[in-house]
Order: C-alpha cells, then sequence, then structure tokens
C-alpha cells in the first residue's frame, strides 16, 4: 500500500533511492579505494572525499526538504510504504510464512537531521584528511577505511528496526578498530600503543554491544519483531502506555542501553574512548563527533520508549556521574587531545543523562550541536598538532594566538559554544538538557524521587567545570608566551585544513539557532531552536494501536498529540516547564560565566596559581590526575582475571581431559593386549586364518610406525558391540 | 543424467583416485592436476545442483536414487539430497577443491597423498547423501581411514601420537553407532514387518517405540538408541570433553587436512544428529535436550576461553572451532525455527571461516617453520595483501555482521533465547572472548614491528591467495545475502521441525 505522493511533495517513492545513495555512495568509494585505490593518482583520496561530498549534498538537500515541510510527525518509512529488504529468508516454508526480518529505511525528522549531519563533518573530515594525512605511509588504506566507517554510521541513521542497527553498529566497530590502529602498521614507525588502543576500544565497545544484542534477543523473544515502530505500539500494549512495566523489560532496557554505554563511553565503560586519541586526529574528529559516540545517543533516542521509568533513571543516573567525572579529569590532563576526549565522555553523559530524564529531543539537538563544535575542536587541536610538528603537551604549547589566526579564531568560537555562552550552538543544547532535568525533578516532586534531583546538580556542576577547562585549554594552547621551540616555530595549516574548521567554527556559532525569520512567529519572540520545533520527545501512547485506531489512523495521530498538547500540557505542564526553562537558562549562563571567570583568574591573570592547588588538593589530585585509575583497575581485575582463569582452563584441558582420555587409552591397550594373549594361547586353527589376516593388517599399519593399539581396541569393542546388541534385544 | 547426478558426485573422486593410482608416482604434476580436474568436476556438478538443481521450495528430498544392495538384509544403495544436506555437499566440494591446490607443495610420496584425499572426499560426500543407514555407516567408516594415514603419515613430529588419538576416539564413536545401527534394524522388524535401514522409514518408527515402556538397566530403548547415536556424533563434532583428540589431530596435520578436518569432518557429527540421532529419537532428544544445550554452552564458553590461553597459532584456531560448533548444539537444542536455520547455517559459515583461518595458519608456518604466536610481529608491514585477507578471516569468525560468521550465530542465539534465556546470556561470554583471543593473535602476528628475521618473507603467493580468496568471498557473500544458504535450507528445517514436534507429542502421550 504505496501512499502517493501528496501534490506538490518532493516526497515520494524516489527519495527512498536518494536516501540509499546516501550511504551507498561511502560504500561505492571504500571498495574501489580498498581494491585499486593505490595505482589512482593522488593514491585515489579524491574519490572518496568526491563521494562524500555528494552525498552531502544529497543528504542536505532532502534536510532542507523537510525543513520547508515543517511537520514534527513527518515519517517515510519503507515499512509503511511495502517496501524492504528480507533479510534472512525470502521464501515460504509450507505449512506457515518463515518469521524473518525485514528490514528498511525509517526517515523522519530526526534521522533527516542526523543523516545531514553526518555526511557533512564527515566530507569536512575527509577533506581535512587530505592535508593533514599528505606523507602518511598508509594513506589509500586510511582513505578507504574512512568512507567504510562514514557508510556504517549513515546505514544506521536510516535502519528502520534494530537488527541492521546492530550490524552498523558493529561495522563501526570494526572501522573504529582498523582506524585507531592505523599507525600500528606505519611503515617507519609502527606504534604498538596504537595497536593496544585499537584491542581496547574493540573490546570495550563490545561488551557493550553484546548487552544490547541479549537486550535484542529479550525484545525479539516476546514480541517476534525488531522494527522499531512495531516494537513501540507492542510495548505501548504490553504496559497500557506506559503504566505498568514488567521488570523483563525493565532488564531488556538496560542491556539495550549497555549498548551506549559501550559506544558512547560512559562510566563505567569510557576508558576505550581517551585512548583511542591513538588514531590520526581526523579519525578522533570522526569518532567523537559524527560517528560512535553519536550512534549510541541515538540508540538511547530511538529505544527510550522501550524503557521503563526504572530503566530511565538509571540512563539519568549514568549520564549525569559520566558528565561530572570525565570533566574532573579534563581539568587535570595536559594532553591537548585527552581533554578533548575527556570532554566528549563529559558531553556525551550530558545527552544521555537529557535522554533519561525525558529531555529526549534537548539530547539528540546537543548531538548535533556538539558534533559540530566538537569536530571543529579536534580538527583545530589537529591543526595545532600539525603546526608544533606532533607536539601533544599543552604545557610546552602557548602564544599560538598569533601564528595559527584561523585555528585560534575557530577554536575560540567552539569553545564558547561548548562552554554554553550564550548565542553559541551549545548554549541551546545544553539549556535544554538543564531545562529538561530540573523539569523532571520539579515534576516528580521533593518527596522519595530525590534520586531525580541528582543528574540537575550533576550537569550544573559539570557546566561550570566544562567552561573552566576548556577555556584552560585556550589559555595554555594560544594565549601567553611559547613555551617551546616548537610552539614558536608554529605555522598555520593549509587551506584544506582551515576551510572545514571554517565551515564547522559557522555552524558552531549558528547550529543553534538558524531559523530564517519565519513571519508567523516573528512577533512572538518566543520562537524555539529549530530542532525542539521539529524532533519532539516521542511519547509512549502516541504507539498504542488502539489509541491510534480510535484517533482514526496514523495520520491523525499528530492532530490527536496536538490536541492533547493544547489542553492538558499547557495548563498544568506548561506552567511547570516555563518555569523550569527560566530557572534553568539563569543557572547556565552563570555556569559557563563562572567556569570562564575562574580559568581567567588562574591561566589568564595569574591570581592563583594552578600547581599550588594541585599540591593542596594532594592525593586527590593525583587520584583525578590518574583518571581515577580505572585502566589500573580493570587491568587488575578483569583482564588479569581473565588470563588466569583461561590459562588455568589450558592446564585443566590439557592435565585432565587429556590426561582420562590417554589414561583410557592406556588401560584399553593393556586389556587388548590381554586378549591378544588369550587369542594366541586359547583359540585353535579355526580362527588362526583370522589372526593370520588380522596380523597382515597389522603389517601394513606398522609401516607407518603405529603400533597395534587400534585392531586390539577395535576387537575389544566389537566384542562389546556384539554382546550389548543380543542383551539389548533380548530385553526390549 | 539427472537420475545418478547423486552417485556421480559421490564416486568421481573415487574415478580418480583409480586414475592416480594407474599414474607412476614420479609424475607428480599429473598427479596433483588429476586430482584438481577431479574434485572441480566434483566442484561443477555440486555447483550446478545447489544453484540450478535443487528446488528449494520442496522441503523433501530430492534427486533420490533407490535400489536394492544387499536384499537378504534389506540394505538399500538409497541416496538423496534435500535442504539439511544440500548446503554441506556443496561445502565438501569446495573444500575438498581448495584442498588440492593448497597440498600443491606436499612433496613426500604424492601419489598416495592425493589417492587418499580423493578417497577421502568419497566418504564424506557420501556421508551427507546416504538415506540408508547401514551405507551411512559404510561412508563413515570409507571417510575414517584415509584421515588416519593422511595424519599419520603427511602430518608433523607428534603425527603417530595424534593419528592414533583420532583413530581411537573416532573408532569409539563409530562403534558405538554400530550397536544403534544393529540394534534399530533389529527392533524395526519387531511388529512383523520387514526390518530395514532405510532411515525415513526407521523416523516414522520412531514415535511407536518410545511408547513402549519396558527398560533395560532403567533406560529405555530409545534413550540407549540417542545416547549410543549422540555420544558417537559427538565425538565427531567434537563436544565437550570429547574434544581433546582435535586440537592435537589439527595441531599434527598438514594444512590442507587441518583445513578439511576443521571445514567439513566435524560437520558430519552435526548433520548426523539431525539425520539420524534426533529424528530416530525423538521422546529421548525431548527429555535431554537442556542437557544438549547446557553442553553446547560449555562448548562456546570453555572453548573460547581455552583458546585464549594457547601460545601456538594453530591450537588457537583449534580451540575457536571447539567454541563455534557449541553453536550447533545450543541452536539445534532450542529447536526454534531461528534456533535451527542458524545452528545450520553456522555448520556452513563455520565450515568456511575455519578453513580460512587454517589456511591463515599454514601461509605463516610455511614462512616461518614455527606457530609461536609470542614469535611474531609486524607481518603485517611485509605481507598487506595477507594482511588484508586474514582480517576477512578473521573478522568473519568473531562474528562481525558483514560477514557469514554473524548472521548464523545471531540467528542462534535470537532463537534460543526463547528458550534458554540464561544459557544464552552465558554463552555471551564465549563472543566476547573469541573476539578478545582472535583479535589478539591478530595483533600479535600482524601488527607492531617487524623482526629482523622476517624480513625475507614474501607476501602471499598466487596459489595461496587464490585458496583464501575463495573462502573470502563466501564469507562476505553470506554475510550480506544469508538467503543464499537460508532459503535453501529453511523449507527442510521447518518440516524437519513439524516432524520432530509431531513425533515428540505423538512419543509423549501429548
Amino acid at each position: 500500500m504505496l501512499i502517493p505522493p501528496a501534490e506538490g511533495s518532493p516526497f515520494g517513492p524516489a527519495t527512498y533511492l536518494w536516501l540509499l545513495a546516501v550511504p551507498l555512495l561511502p560504500l561505492a568509494a571504500w571498495m574501489l579505494q580498498a581494491t585499486i585505490g593505490r595505482f589512482l593518482p593522488r593514491q585515489g583520496d579524491w574519490l572518496p572525499t568526491g563521494a562524500m561530498a555528494v552525498a552531502a549534498a544529497i543528504a542536505i538537500y532532502w534536510c532542507v526538504q523537510v525543513f520547508r515541510l515543517h511537520d514534527p510527525d513527518f515519517l517515510l518509512s519503507t515499512a509503511r510504504d511495502g517496501y524492504g529488504w528480507r533479510f534472512l529468508y525470502s521464501g515460504q516454508a509450507p505449512g506457515g510464512a518463515l518469521g524473518g526480518f525485514s528490514g528498511g529505511i525509517l526517515y523522519d525528522n530526526l534521522a533527516a537531521i542526523l543523516l545531514a549531519m553526518v555526511a557533512l563533518v564527515s566530507f569536512l573530515v575527509h577533506l581535512f584528511s587530505v592535508g593533514y594525512m599528505h606523507g602518511d605511509s598508509r594513506y589509500n588504506v586510511f582513505f578507504s577505511n574512512l568512507p567504510l566507517f562514514t557508510f556504517a554510521m549513515l546505514a544506521l541513521v536510516l535502519s528502520d528496526n534494530l537488527l541492521f542497527f546492530f550490524v552498523f553498529w558493529e561495522i563501526m566497530g570494526l572501522c573504529s578498530y582498523l582506524l585507531i590502529g592505523h599507525l600500528a602498521l606505519d611503515k617507519k614507525e609502527p606504534r604498538m600503543s596504537a595497536a593496544w588502543a585499537s584491542l581496547k576500544a574493540f573490546m570495550t565497545t563490545r561488551i557493550g554491544d553484546v548487552a544490547l544484542f541479549l537486550g535484542m534477543c529479550a525484545v525479539w523473544a516476546k514480541f517476534g519483531t525488531l522494527s522499531f515502530h512495531e516494537l513501540y505500539s507492542r510495548v505501548a500494549e504490553v504496559t497500557d502506555n506506559g503504566q505498568s512495566w514488567p521488570l523483563w523489560l525493565t532488564v531488556a532496557g538496560l542491556l539495550m542501553f549497555g549498548g551506549s554505554v559501550g559506544k558512547s563511553a560512559q562510566f563505567p565503560l569510557h576508558v576505550w574512548l581517551p585512548d583511542a586519541m591513538e588514531g590520526p586526529t581526523p579519525v578522533s574528529a570522526m569518532i567523537h563527533a559524527a560517528t560512535m559516540v553519536a550512534a549510541g545517543v541515538y540508540l538511547a533516542g530511538r529505544v527510550i520508549l522501550l524503557c521503563s521509568p526504572d530503566a530511565q533513571l538509571v540512563m539519568a543516573c549514568v549520564g549525569g556521574f559520566t558528565a561530572l567525572f570525565a570533566a574532573t579529569i579534563g581539568m587535570a590532563a595536559f594532553d591537548i587531545k585527552k581533554v578533548l576526549a575527556y570532554s566528549t565522555i563529559s558531553q556525551l553523559g550530558y545527552m544521555i543523562c537529557a535522554i533519561g530524564v525525558g529531555g529526549v529531543a534537548a539530547g539528540l539537538f546537543h548531538v548535533i550541536t556538539h558534533a559540530f563544535f566538537k569536530a571543529c575542536l579536534f580538527l583545530g587541536s589537529g591543526s595545532v598538532i600539525h603546526g608544533c610538528h606532533h607536539e601533544q603537551d599543552m604545557r610546552h604549547m602557548g602564544g599560538l594566538r598569533r601564528r595559527m589566526k584561523i585555528t585560534y579564531l575557530t577554536m575560540l568560537v567552539s569553545t564558547l559554544a561548548i562552554a554554553g555562552v550564550p548565542l553559541f550552538a551549545g548554549f541551546y543544547s545544553k539549556d535544554a538538557i538543564i531545562a529538561a532535568t530540573l523539569e523532571k525533578k520539579m515534576t516528580l516532586g521533593a518527596g522519595d524521587a530525590w534520586l531525580w534531583a541528582l543528574p540537575f546538580f550533576f550537569l550544573i556542576l559539570s557546566a561550570v567545570l566544562t567552561a573552566f577547562y576548556m577555556f584552560r585549554l585556550i589559555h595554555m594552547t594560544f594565549h601567553g608566551q611559547a613555551r617551546s621551540h616548537h610552539a614558536e616555530h608554529a605555522h598555520e595549516s593549509p587551506a584544506s585544513m582551515t576551510i572545514p574548521l571554517i565551515v564547522l567554527a559557522a555552524l558552531a556559532i549558528f547550529g543553534g539557532r538558524f531559523w530564517p525569520a519565519d513571519p508567523a512567529h516573528a512577533l512572538s519572540g518566543g520562537r524555539e531552536p529549530w530542532f525542539l520545533e521539529l524532533v519532539h520527545d516521542p511519547k509512549l501512547e502516541n504507539w498504542n494501536p488502539q489509541a491510534i485506531e480510535a484517533a482514526g489512523g496514523w495520520s491523525q495521530v499528530g492532530a490527536r498529540g496536538a490536541v492533547a498538547h493544547d489542553a492538558g500540557h499547557a495548563e498544568e505542564h506548561g506552567a511547570v516547564a516555563h518555569a523550569a526553562h527560566s530557572q534553568a537558562m539563569l543557572f547556565s549562563i552563570l555556569a559557563a560565566g563562572l567556569g570562564i571567570l575562574l580559568s581567567y583568574v588562574v591561566y589568564q591573570w595569574r591570581l592563583i596559581d594552578p600547581a599550588r592547588v594541585a599540591r593542596a588538593l594532594g592525593g586527590f589530585y593525583t587520584l583525578v590526575y590518574n583518571k581515577y585509575g580505572f585502566d589500573e583497575l580493570y587491568h587488575a581485575t578483569v583482564i588479569r582475571g581473565t588470563m588466569l582463569w583461561s590459562q588455568f582452563l589450558s592446564a585443566f584441558d590439557a592435565r585432565v581431559i587429556d590426561g582420562i582420555a590417554n589414561g583410557i587409552g592406556r588401560l584399553m591397550s593393556r586389556v587388548a593386549g590381554f586378549s591378544a594373549a588369550y587369542d594366541r594361547v586359547v583359540v585353535d586353527g579355526a580362527v588362526n586364518w583370522l589372526a593370520e589376516s588380522t596380523s597382515a593388517a597389522g603389517q601394513s599399519l606398522r609401516r607407518v610406525q603405529t603400533g597395534r593399539i587400534q585392531q586390539y581396541a577395535y576387537f575389544t569393542f566389537a566384542g562389546a558391540v556384539v554382546l550389548a546388541v543380543i542383551v539389548l534385544l533380548d530385553l526390549f | 543424467m539427472e537420475q545418478y547426478l547423486l552417485t556421480l558426485i559421490t564416486f568421481l573422486p573415487a574415478l580418480g583416485m583409480l586414475v592416480i593410482l594407474a599414474l607412476p608416482g614420479t609424475a607428480v604434476h599429473a598427479i596433483r592436476w588429476c586430482a584438481a580436474l577431479f574434485t572441480g568436476a566434483v566442484l561443477a556438478l555440486s555447483t550446478w545442483l545447489y544453484f540450478w538443481g535443487f528446488d528449494p521450495a520442496s522441503p523433501g528430498m530430492q534427486f533420490t536414487e533407490q535400489h536394492d544392495w544387499i536384499p537378504s538384509f534389506h540394505i538399500q544403495y538409497y541416496m538423496g539430497v534435500d535442504g539439511l544436506s544440500l548446503p554441506l555437499v556443496f561445502l565438501s566440494a569446495l573444500i575438498h577443491f581448495v584442498a588440492v591446490f593448497s597440498s600443491w607443495n606436499i612433496s613426500k610420496s604424492v601419489k598416495g597423498y592425493f589417492a587418499l584425499l580423493l578417497l577421502l572426499e568419497v566418504g564424506v560426500t557420501g556421508v551427507f547423501l546416504a538415506l540408508d543407514f547401514f551405507l551411512f555407516y559404510v561412508f563413515w567408516e570409507i571417510m575414517l581411514l584415509p584421515m588416519y594415514f593422511l595424519i599419520g603419515i603427511w602430518g608433523g613430529p607428534r603425527r603417530e601420537y595424534a593419528a592414533i588419538k583420532f583413530f581411537l576416539f573416532t573408532l569409539a564413536g563409530s562403534v558405538l553407532m554400530l550397536v544403534a545401527l544393529v540394534a534399530l534394524y533389529l527392533k524395526s522388524g519387531a511388529g512383523g514387518i520387514d526390518p530395514s535401514f532405510n532411515l525415513l522409514a526407521l523416523r516414522e518408527l520412531a514415535a511407536g517405540w518410545a511408547q513402549d515402556p519396558s527398560t533395560f538397566l532403567g533406560m529405555k530403548f530409545t534413550t540407549w538408541i540417542f545416547w549410543f547415536l549422540f555420544i558417537g556424533f559427538a565425538i565427531k563434532i567434537p563436544v565437550f570433553p570429547f574434544h581433546t583428540w582435535l586440537p592435537d589431530a589439527h595441531v599434527e596435520a598438514p594444512t590442507p587436512i587441518s583445513v578439511i578436518l576443521a571445514g567439513i569432518l566435524l560437520k558430519l557429527g552435526a548433520y548426523g544428529m539431525m539425520r539420524v540421532n534426533f529424528p530416530l529419537a525423538p521422546d529421548a532428544f525431548n527429555t535431554f535436550r537442556d542437557t544438549l544445550a547446557v553442553l553446547g554452552t560449555i562448548n562456546i564458553v570453555y572453548g573460547a576461553y581455552v583458546a585464549m590461553g594457547q601460545t601456538d597459532f594453530k591450537r588457537v584456531v583449534a580451540y575457536s572451532s571447539v567454541s563455534h560448533m557449541g553453536y550447533f548444539l545450543l541452536g539445534a537444542a532450542a529447536m526454534t525455527s531461528h534456533g535451527l536455520n542458524g545452528a545450520n547455517l553456522q555448520l556452513f559459515t563455520h565450515g568456511t571461516s575455519s578453513a580460512m583461518l587454517f589456511l591463515i595458519v599454514g601461509v605463516v608456518y610455511d614462512r616461518a617453520h614455527h606457530r609461536d604466536l609470542n614469535d611474531f610481529g609486524g607481518l603485517g608491514q611485509r605481507m598487506p595483501y595477507y594482511l588484508g585477507l586474514s582480517t576477512i578471516g578473521i573478522f568473519a569468525a568473531l562474528g562481525l555482521p558483514g560477514l557469514s560468521g554473524f548472521i548464523a550465530e545471531a540467528a542462534t542465539l535470537l532463537g534460543a533465547y526463547e528458550r534458554y534465556p540464561l544459557l544464552v546470556l552465558i554463552s555471551t561470554l564465549g563472543i566476547i572472548m573469541t573476539a578478545a583471543f582472535l583479535l589478539y593473535a591478530l595483533q600479535r602476528v600482524f601488527l607492531g614491528k617487524l623482526p629482523e628475521k622476517y624480513a625475507g618473507f614474501r607476501d602471499l603467493s598466487g596459489r595461496e591467495a587464490f585458496c583464501l580468496s575463495v573462502f573470502a568471498v563466501w564469507c562476505i557473500l553470506v554475510g550480506v545475502l544469508p538467503t543464499v544458504v537460508l532459503n535453501k535450507m529453511a523449507p527442510s528445517l521447518e518440516s524437519w521441525r513439524t516432524n520432530m514436534e509431531l513425533a515428540i507429542r505423538t512419543a509423549t502421550g501429548g
């Protein structure tokens, strides 16, 4: 049942083909680059970069069409339109259909925006890499892995079911493994640390992946489907619109959230992301902005409707705690990329926390704005490292402001954005998140729901820290005097690197609020940020089949929701939300201001000496400096335990299991020897013929020096066989 | 020709063996090409059968041939192929064909080697196609001897020990099977009808036997049959704790023999369970399936942990086989649609990926003459093509989506979860450990600095690249389009499941 395109609407069946082209272009680029890339001029770097340019153009074109439609309930779904790819089986079994998986494309506002963001940022990273990776000994391999990474993320964004989602999710794991370990195979200077980092990243995220897979198993076993939309409606049925949640669903929700914890580097699986810095800087930008970590948050956004309130509380607390925890480590780090890595973990904590408290749209909004400024920051740090001849320690930088003007300005803009300074992109999303946490706390009251207050305090505190350590980075890198030879002779990067920086910096400024003036809203002035207008927090009751039927089908759901919005929402809920928003804005501006002020006090005006603070904090500082010792802890427990256990089992296998087998073998050989002697002495001429033929067979085997155990064993067994059969059949 | 197709597929290698035996032992090249020609012909016929000849919509036996062989014992020459055996017949042809090319550098008595290799193929293919239990047993025994000699003569330093161990373990299994064979034959004649070895006919009778309450030493007839057959086949798979012959056999066997062993011989045990063991004792299967699922889980987890503790590259891969074959048992015991499909697909996908892994080990062993993982490093520098193909093989084996292993494992676990959520939870430990030990092995062989002593290594030769690529193509193909295999076997498995459920209901009087 294909829905014909509405009059004048750009969306029709052909849209699916255009959308399909977005992931398939980088896939094709990967295939060509992986096979013939090394023979192409410039080792083929233009091929994936060009493919990404086209893919980004297509994704942005359709995203603009979605903007123009401006319908929060916009949805294109191949399942609804009767298309799909039957993935496991395509036939019908006699006597019943095979329960196969049929997968397809899901393109709603969220997917449209994310697709455009991923394609654009990824294209810019490709462009940046042309300059940054110049002279790498495996340049062509790098440019074949990068588009595969992008392909997986783009395809993941479009997946309409958990199985496909998981497939691309894992392919991304592979790409991160290959790219983080890129330098482990460097022709000149192979780095073993890169190999370990890639192994660590793959294994840590795989723990989360396995949790996600188990969650998939759980919902599949109960519901028999993995399609997002079918799952929503089944959950709406089972839980009576979210009123009563069975325990297994809470567990399943938590397991699926485990996938996000791994991919989005949430506590306690955060340890891989800082080490992922071993990859070349453009890879870090990909992982931290466009792919990997964004996928984890996107997963949380897609499965939040399957999560019970208890699971949501866990999400909110894990996210909030991660935000604060990572921010404290970021304060003490000196490697410029490590600071950024911990800031990513912290910002991801914000997003996860927002989704947990029900501010799903706010959390996903932050994915988009964060992608812009974090990609800019990472590429900027790449530019700095490139300019300083691969110096990464901020203590050996300083004064780069004058030598690297474009890099400085773009990074400054992005830092203002991440710190949450008003009018920059990050402000709007971060403000929405803090408002969401505050709103949750207010609506649930102060009674037994005190746990819901935790996320708000975590996030406010980490907002202060974020502003502080990000400006610390700017001060230490760009301000003051050069503190090393490399920093003195730093140079600005080439245009292929600065152009992506400029584009991303522009998005870091305008990415939060780039609506063109809309006459209908111009007077009211209270217009929400664009993302929040297009993407609403999903509500489970919107998926209840009975409710949908009562409302008169899918097309009416939006209208029904709007009615509910007007009636109930506006009066009670609206008042709380309004209060929360105005308070939150105050809090977040104050937090950002305080953090920036502190950083000036310490690093610009030097009123406080950071070394003295560190000394005063003593053991605590050391603990933070060593990242709370999680690497050591995991090494001592999980890794060492696993190794010891596997060595124990190996010894058990060799000594005990194999020992038993060998023991039985020796015993058999004795018994066989005895029966052979018996054979020789007692049995007379009639059997001699048999003995001779046995001996002849033995001769042939003796040539390969095997002895005769097997024949004896054979006869022993054969005797047992005959006896057993006779006894058996007599008795049955 | 079509009515003799299965006979042709089975016995063409026997003809090839005769031709090779007629050739002079010094005509090494002629012998090799003769083996390639005959295995190639089998592959061509199997390919035709697989893609065009076989009708996937029909769940029943196709291309059947039925003649009396030993009428006095009601033994028939009865061959046929269905969705259960078709992928394995094709896989066998593929693996033997590649094994011939992988054997190109065997220099010790080439004539005997290839003659035995072809005889082995007769036995393996015959087991998959035989529908008469006696015939099945004959093929099963035919396969045993060539394997014994191939390990015992052309193997490594401890080849005699490994060969005898392999032989005795398998023999023990055969003997148990023989007991069951005779017992079933006699039992089938108990009702005043002609006794029979016909597996399809025996299956019809099996549900009736289950209702017989008489016991022997406290166990019912079908229970005895079940365990005799199960242990017989379990040794072949191999199921914990009958697995210790496998690492020794693998380590000592020459590369192509390891490829055949892991690629197809282990599947015989699993196929035997699907074709003979479970259908002939459906009630006992139903009673003990939970035990089977537990054994499967032990295989998955135990195999993976022990693999992690090995330093010999080949032992790592051998234990990974133990781990991977556990999925079959878990999925089959769950007996859900996805569980069964996943379990049987696992046979095919493990066939391709483990064959690849053993070829990978062979490549490095041919150059370094040792397999100590801690003594390698940096080979990726010198051997980029080897690294590329190895990456495909290793990621296929660790179950990366887009490659074959994932589909089988995911379907197995999704299907098994309905019945055994806890066991699925435990088996995921195996998933994590498999990734860990395979990537750790990859890291130790390929990454980092290249030691001076390996600086002279050449990258893959054309022949080696060909062997690896054949399997790599199948790993990718099945990973992207699992329908290529699943569509062939799903209808037969669905009917298998329906029959089993019916038999279980009849047997338990439900």
